[in-house]
Formats: structure tokens, sequence, C-alpha cells
């Protein structure tokens, strides 16, 4: 007989719910999403679950593997067997469930749209040299999975969605304001309106990010930085004023 | 098995936002006891058993004793010896030790760890807290951490007087000589010139803080420095757990060497 993995799926909406088992026939290279949709055919075709590329490129199903928030399509199976755990498989937290491992991210929709957009300073087309956008690139390689904004406990833990955008928009807002070509000036939203204050810089969105993006290193921690030139450096404070006087 | 409850749902973004709880704030979808990493209160243990360990011992040396000095080797604890300086006696390394403690708080790596393992704010990725209140670095004190690049500038100070020290205690009353308290004392010096100048306000300082590098032209000379700088501060954890160790090593053999417990190695 083939060697069997029990993954604890859990089934629910916002009534409420709980984990079930599913006994499922384990292949070469398979992952969690594999296994789901193993279920889906033979065993509960009302087993919901949001995916689109099988690839790590959509970014759409995102959800939390034994505690963890992971891609269901990037998470092998073999890792759990090896060591001898069971497998659970349950919506991301932060965000309302619509149905067993589908939740609704809307709110992240509605954060991006709040966020003023790139203003070049001249118009396209432009030159824009590599060692200028290497940074923005980075963040660029985001694919909107929110596994960052699901693990972030700022929003998890202290559902502080009024006051913090998340670690995803940290990282947009520095991809805009590191642009060589934006013109914005959007430190003073940074500190008022996205709330950059809220992070404690405890890294878990780095250390969840699918794509790698050294998020608190490379988003946060540099616009804390820009955002203490305005508000926190009055050396600073005296250099731009003489550089606005000067003629 | 875990019971789930509904969740809050949030309408609107930023300020005006709400997020309601739709009933009771359930017990529901937080990580079931079976499913979390069991071993993540490893980290934070650890973490308050080395931090708390060494703010101890610092203490100790810096508040009880009047002198780090032994010979041409001196206790970096002591170090620059500001109390000679102005005159003070009692105590002398009280004048320096704010400057290291201010800035080791203030540093964005050891932020990340006491908020884990001290506060809990998380104490690991996607492990519950306890309910309370929680207002980030936006409040007196924990927002007081931007002043973090004040006391970047001061370390940069007590550095360069670490080098001295580690040049002097090459510098015997014969000449120039080995011991293994000179060795220590560079590899003192060294480690924490790595530390300080990983440092995240640096790197903002250097570059970082730039929009642009090449919009002048040529790529300029903080552009480069900038990388440099980055490469170092991916490491910028490393060199905050070796520095500190290596510093409260060599305060200990100082001190030891003082009190005559040991005797100094010379090699040459
Ligand atoms: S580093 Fe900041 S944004 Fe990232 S998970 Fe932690 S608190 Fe959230
Ligand atoms: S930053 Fe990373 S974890 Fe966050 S949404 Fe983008 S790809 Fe996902
Ligand atoms: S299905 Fe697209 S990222 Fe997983």
């Amino acid at each position: 007989m083939a060697e069997t993995v029990t993954l604890w799926v859990y089934r629910g909406d916002q009534h409420g719910g709980e984990e079930k088992p599913y006994e499922v026939p384990l292949m070469p290279g398979m992952v969690v999403l594999d296994a789901v949709h193993w279920i889906q055919a033979h065993l509960a075709p009302d087993l919901a679950v949001r995916w689109n590329c099988k690839a790590a490129h959509c970014g759409s199903c995102s959800a939390e593997v034994n505690g963890r928030p992971r891609l269901l399509c990037k998470t092998r199976l073999d890792e759990f067997v090896k060591e001898g755990v069971p497998v659970h498989v349950r919506p991301m937290k932060t965000f309302p469930i619509i149905k067993d491992l589908v939740t609704d991210v809307s709110w992240n929709y509605r954060v991006m749209r709040q966020i003023p957009p790139f203003q070049p300073r001249e118009p396209a087309p432009f030159t824009l040299y590599q060692r200028d956008v290497d940074r923005v690139q980075e963040f660029r390689r985001c694919i909107e999975c929110f596994l960052c904004q699901d693990v972030c406990h700022v929003l998890r833990e202290h559902h502080e969605q009024e006051h913090y955008f998340g670690p995803r928009f940290m990282a947009r807002l520095a991809e805009l304001e590191m642009h060589p070509m934006d013109a914005g000036d959007r430190v003073g939203f940074i500190r008022e309106t996205a709330g950059v204050g809220w992070c404690n810089i405890t890294h878990c969105c780095a250390e969840v990010c699918p794509e790698a993006i050294e998020i608190t290193n490379n988003a946060i921690i540099p616009l804390k930085e820009r955002v203490a030139d305005r508000y926190w450096d009055p050396i600073r404070g005296l250099f731009r004023r003489f550089q606005k006087t000067a003629p | 098995m875990v019971k789930a409850g509904p969740l809050r749902s949030c309408q609107g973004v930023g300020k005006g936002g709400v997020c309601v709880a739709q009933a009771a704030e359930p017990e529901a979808r937080t990580v079931s006891k079976a499913t979390a990493e069991p071993r993540w209160w490893v980290e934070p243990v650890a973490t308050v058993v080395a931090f708390s360990l060494f703010v101890l011992y610092s203490a100790w040396d810096v508040l009880f004793h009047n002198t780090g000095q032994y010979h041409n080797y001196i206790s970096p604890y002591f170090s620059p010896n500001v109390g000679a300086w102005l005159g003070v006696h009692a105590v002398p390394a009280v004048l320096v030790a704010w400057v290291p403690l201010f800035f080791r708080a203030s540093c964005y790596y050891y932020r990340r760890e006491y908020y884990r393992a001290f506060f809990w704010d998380p104490p690991a990725c996607a492990i519950a807290e306890r309910p309370r209140r929680y207002r980030g670095e936006t409040r007196v004190p924990l927002v007081w951490n931007n002043l973090h690049r004040f006391f970047l500038y001061l370390a940069i100070i007590v550095v360069i007087f670490l080098w001295k020290d580690a040049v002097e205690a090459f510098i015997f009353p014969n000449g120039f000589g080995v011991g293994l308290g000179s060795l220590i004392l560079l590899v003192n010096a060294i480690l924490l010139t790595l530390y300080t100048f990983s440092c995240h306000a640096f790197r903002h300082l250097v570059g970082g803080g730039l929009d642009c590098f090449s919009c002048r032209g040529r790529p300029t000379a903080r552009y480069r420095l900038w990388r440099r700088v980055s490469e170092w501060n991916r490491h910028h954890g490393l060199w905050a757990w070796v520095s500190m160790f290596w510093v409260w090593g060599t305060g200990v053999y100082v001190r030891l060497l003082i009190m005559g417990v040991i005797h100094d190695v010379r090699f040459f």
C-alpha cells in the first residue's frame, strides 16, 4: 500500500469550525496544495482553497501550515513526514475567514489605495541606472501573498489595522520613497497615517516572506530613519533650513 | 481539536477605519498548542539569560570598582577614562558606560531581541501574545529609540579610544610586546568597530537616505560606502552578540589580572 499522510484541515466559516483529518496518499515531491487538491477530488468536494499558479508567483494560496504562515504550493509534505509530525492546515489568522482555507484579504487592497502613487519628476521615458533601482527592485518582487501581514503581531495579535498599514505596505512605501525619479514626499504620511512607529522591528515579516524580501532591514528601518531625520534630528533640521534659505 | 469562532473584520483603513469583533474575541483561530513550533521559547529564554548575566556582570564591574587599569591593559568598561579628565575617582566607569549602554539599548538589532525576549511582543513569530495594550514605538519612552543616531556618534568616539587602548596594549615598559591581553584587546576593538559601523543609522547616514546615487553624474563615494556598510549590516546581529560577549570576556580578563587571580601570558 502506498504511504499516506494525515492532514488536519480547518473546515468552517465565520460562524465557527474545526480541524478535520484527511488521509492522503503520498506522492514524491508533493506539496500541501497537492494534498488539498487530492482531498477536494476524492474526499471533500466542498473544501474551499484559493490558488492560481501553483508556482509561488500569484500569492493566492497563503495559509498556515503547522502554525507558520506559508504558501501551500511551496510547502513540501516530505519535510513533515520526515520529522514524523502531523500536518495542520489552517486559514490565515489575521484576516476574516470566508470558508475553510479562504480568507477575505480585501482590507489590504483598501490600504493600497490610500498610498500616494508614484509622482514622476519629469515625464517618462527617463533613464534609470541599475545601481539606483536595485533597492526598489527588491520590493517589486512582492507577490502580494500577505503572509507578512498575517504574521505581523501588530495586526495579528493587537488588531491595530486602524493605526498600522503592515509590512507589505511599508515595502510599498519604501519602494516609492526610494525611487530616484519620484518627486513625492511621503515621510509625514509614513509616520502619521501608515504608522511606521507601530512596528517594533521584530522581523517576523521578513522571516515568512516567500520572496525573501528583507522587509524589516531594507524597508522599515530605512523608513524609520527617514522619519527620524525629519522629526528627531535637530541638526538635520538646521541643515534643511540653511538649504532652503540659501540663494 | 480547536473550536473556532467568528473573527474580527475591518472596514476602512487608517484613521477612521473600524475593526469590529463580530462576536466575543474568539479563542478560535489562535494556533493550537499542537501545531505551533514546540521549541519557540528557546530563543527568548536564552536571550533573557544572556542579556541578564551580561548586565549584572557589567553593573558589578562598573559600580563596584574604581579602576579598570592593569599596567598597559585597560578594561573596555573603563575606557575612555573620563573620570581622570574630570578628576572624579569614585566609580569613574559610570561616566562612560552609559554611552555603550544607550547605544545598544536603542540599536535596531537589540530592540528586536528585547521586544521578543523581555516584552514578549511577540515571543516568537505567529505565537499568541497576552492580550494587552500595545503601542509599538509610538510613545515615550520607546519612541526615544529614534535618537539612536546620536548614541552612534558618541559610540564612534568610544571606538576611537578602544583602538588607542588596543595599540597601548602592545607597548610594555620594555617596549613592544605581545601578551594574551594585547590580543584580546585588539580583537575587542575590531569587533566593536564591526558592530558600530554596521549600524542601521550609519547605513542611513552614509547613503541610505539618498534616493539617487548617480543623478549628479557618476556614482558617488557615498554609493560605494553605502554598499560596503550594507554588506556589514547584514551581519549586524552577529556582531552585536559576538562583540557583547567579547567585551564581557575582556572585562573579566582585566578584572582577574587586577585581582591577581590569573597572570597574563606573554608571547614575546
Ligand atoms: S518587523 Fe514590524 S512589520 Fe514586520 S512583523 Fe514585526 S512588527 Fe510587523
Ligand atoms: S512582502 Fe513578501 S510576504 Fe509580504 S506580501 Fe509581499 S511577497 Fe508576500
Ligand atoms: S498558487 Fe500561486 S503562489 Fe501558490
